[in-house]
């Protein structure tokens, strides 16, 4: 508690809480967890590794021919601390390889949305208990990154299908990733597309407009929402431009800088994310699909309690013998039918 | 604003150069070759412009956009015929090419395969069929599908279940030759390791591509396809755009980081395969299907015994004499 500047006898001095939560917030750490959703070869992994600086996973696509070719989506976490100017972030990256990889891709959503709700469940799971911990290991995944295939004319009708289960369960960025094979007017066709069609379809995508938004807010949220999906480029490779090591690819016709605002959206896209968004994205996770998922939850606990009332004052057996009684809620395995309907 | 033949070798195109008379080649000069070539893969991959691009105009034009409400409601795979009259040095090629705009592109894909082989098939059945006719139709028009283009997705990594399972089905019914659709989102480091990929999965899964050796009897031209297959999958990058430089008209793709020439055989293959499709190796498609791929198809389909009754919208004589036959292939 350093003399303030401001040290009349009418400064009070609440204004200090800033940096008292400052101070926490370093001591603490927080997670971040990223989910990438898309099919394989999409340059998911690079992408991720080239937004953190840092290599963070390895791709799962089929590289050697022995590797088998998978029959189902794969869930595929991988956590990691990073630190930067002593704040701590214990940042979780989901792959989910096999999506959209084979013949037959009905249902390859699925393992997806449950990974998502469970890890919602296991949250509420430890909200709920008597005894809980002071600081609730969070889990819940803060942003999927969903990547869109460059060179469709549009939305395909799985990208349809997932965006509208996603969209319910957490905040989703669409992105095309391997937009170095667009040129600008292909790029510009594109996003147009995109945006009707998700118009259409009522699949609302992050950021989401809000009461407490100021002005500037306001402004910020539309270009972003003009730049949706963001075409960028992702590369771990370091290579030299005119003298100068930059991160970018090159080809026999040319040098893609990635940070080059006018060959991707790269730097829009980490700005928005962990510049100016990143406590959003946590936060909305917590009071948007967090809150949604256990008001939904929690109903149906409050349905069965009735029912089982209603039935043990009728006599009756108590309905649904094969579930365990409702003190002990939220474990994964019980309550697993709604939760897992995708 | 052909493309110049590219340099694989000197004797290759001399040897095309003057088509003995006995040639298939010369006999159809004339009338002008017919062959067939089908476009398979998934959308966004570049089969109308490769289209458009191999016969340097636009014949397919770009589709109007669809409304939102159908454009995500998957259409089953269509197939889609475009005649091309062609003059490739001299020669005249009566081209029909069938795009199979849906392919892959839906959830279920599975269905697929069996129609593009029943697609393969119906036309080596109809040419079975005219065949054995007593009466045959001179005008003919032969449909069977020399040549099988399939677009693989530039993932880099390595050939996915669709690709396995398309040339898996269909190698054995017609001659495959696998591309690599919108090469340039690959660097050349990515495009070299991402062939040496699929062609190791290709050897793994043993999966029947156009074997350019088939002919093991010419020991030059064995050479140069031995250099040819060291190509596939070909990289390929094509482009609707035309642009006016000092050289003259120059399709070019531009990127705000430079911009790649199609027809520079340093930058894709596209010049190449397209050399090889309509000129170099047009006869040994065609050939290679009429000789051994039909062939096998009609030796198991008579062996199976699946045939005698001829298809006729003639009149009773007709029937007679196709009655007849199957008799004396019994």
């Amino acid at each position: 508690m350093s003399a303030s500047p401001n040290d009349t006898q009418d400064y009070v001095g609440f204004d200090t809480i800033t940096q008292q939560m400052e101070r926490k917030f370093l001591k603490r750490g927080f997670n971040f967890n990223v989910i990438l959703v898309g099919e394989s070869g999409m340059g998911k992994s690079t992408l991720i590794n080239s937004i953190f600086a840092s290599h963070l996973i390895d791709t799962q696509g089929r590289r050697a021919a022995q590797e088998v070719i998978r029959k189902t989506t794969e869930i595929s976490p991988v956590t990691q601390t990073l630190e930067e100017n002593g704040v701590r972030v214990k940042l979780t990256i989901v792959d989910t390889p096999g999506y959209s990889d084979q013949c037959n891709n009905e249902g390859c959503w699925i393992p997806v949305i449950k990974y998502i709700k469970d890890q919602h469940a296991a949250y509420l799971e430890r909200e709920l208990k008597p005894l809980r911990d002071r600081v609730i290991v969070d889990t819940r995944i803060h942003a999927c990154l969903y990547f869109l295939n460059p060179g469709s004319r549009g939305l395909r009708p799985l990208d349809v299908e997932v965006l509208k289960r996603l969209t319910e369960v957490t905040n989703v960025i669409p992105i095309i990733a391997k937009s170095d094979s667009m040129t600008i007017e292909e790029r510009t066709a594109f996003k147009r597309r995109i945006k009707e069609e998700l118009a259409f379809h009522r699949i609302v995508v992050f950021p989401y407009p809000s009461d407490e938004d100021t002005e500037e807010d306001r402004v910020l949220n539309a270009s972003i929402r003009e730049l949706i999906p963001f075409a960028v480029v992702g590369s771990e490779e370091v290579i030299e431009v005119n003298g100068k090591l930059v991160r970018g690819r090159r080809h026999g016709w040319g040098v893609i800088n990635i940070f080059d605002e006018s060959h991707s959206d790269f730097v829009h896209l980490r700005n928005f994310m962990l510049r100016t968004h990143l406590s959003d994205l946590v936060e909305v996770t917590a009071q948007r699909h967090y809150e949604q998922f256990r008001t939904s939850q929690l109903r149906q606990i409050k349905e069965l309690r009735a029912q089982q009332a209603a039935a043990a004052a009728t006599g009756g057996a108590p309905p649904m013998p094969s579930q365990a009684p409702p003190q002990a809620p939220m474990a994964s395995g019980v309550m697993h039918q709604p939760m897992t309907q995708a | 604003m052909a493309p110049s033949a590219p340099s694989i070798n000197s004797t290759m195109s001399s040897r095309m150069a003057t088509p003995r008379p006995s040639s298939y080649r010369y006999k159809s000069e004339k009338r002008g070759m017919t062959y067939n070539i089908m476009l398979v893969g998934q959308s966004g991959l570049g089969r109308r412009t490769f289209l458009n691009t191999l016969c340097e105009r636009e014949v397919i034009s770009p589709p109007e956009a669809p409304n939102p409400e159908t454009a995500n409601i998957a259409d089953p795979m269509r197939f889609d015929t475009y005649e091309v009259n062609i003059e490739e040095e001299g020669t005249r090629i009566s081209m029909t090419v069938i795009d199979t705009p849906g392919f892959g592109d839906g959830l279920d894909n599975t269905e697929c395969f069996k129609q593009l082989q029943d697609y393969i098939e119906a036309q080596f059945d109809e040419v079975l069929v005219e065949e054995s006719r007593i009466k045959r139709n001179r005008r003919y028009r032969d449909h069977r599908i020399h040549t099988l283009i399939y677009f693989i997705t530039p993932t880099g990594h390595s050939l996915r279940e669709l690709d396995i399972e398309l040339i898996k089905r269909l190698g054995e019914y017609v001659n495959i030759i696998p591309v690599i659709g919108r090469a340039d989102s690959l660097t050349v480091e990515e495009l070299a390791t991402f062939k040496q990929n699929v062609m190791r999965d290709i050897d793994y899964y043993k999966l029947p591509l156009y074997n350019f050796c088939w002919d093991e009897s010419d020991s030059e031209a064995l050479k140069e396809n031995r250099e040819i297959m060291d190509y596939t999958p070909f990289s390929v990058v094509t482009c609707d755009e035309v642009l006016d430089n000092e050289f003259g008209a120059v399709r070019v793709r531009r990127y705000p980081w430079g911009s790649i020439e199609i027809d520079d055989e340093g930058q894709c293959d596209f010049a190449l395969l397209r050399y090889i499709l309509l000129n170099s190796h047009i006869a040994d498609l065609i050939n290679y299907t009429e000789d051994v791929l039909y062939e096998n198809y009609r030796t198991k389909k008579l062996e199976v015994g699946g045939f005698g009754e001829g298809e006729d919208q003639g009149d009773e004589e007709n029937d007679e004499d196709d009655e007849v036959l199957g008799a004396k292939n019994e």
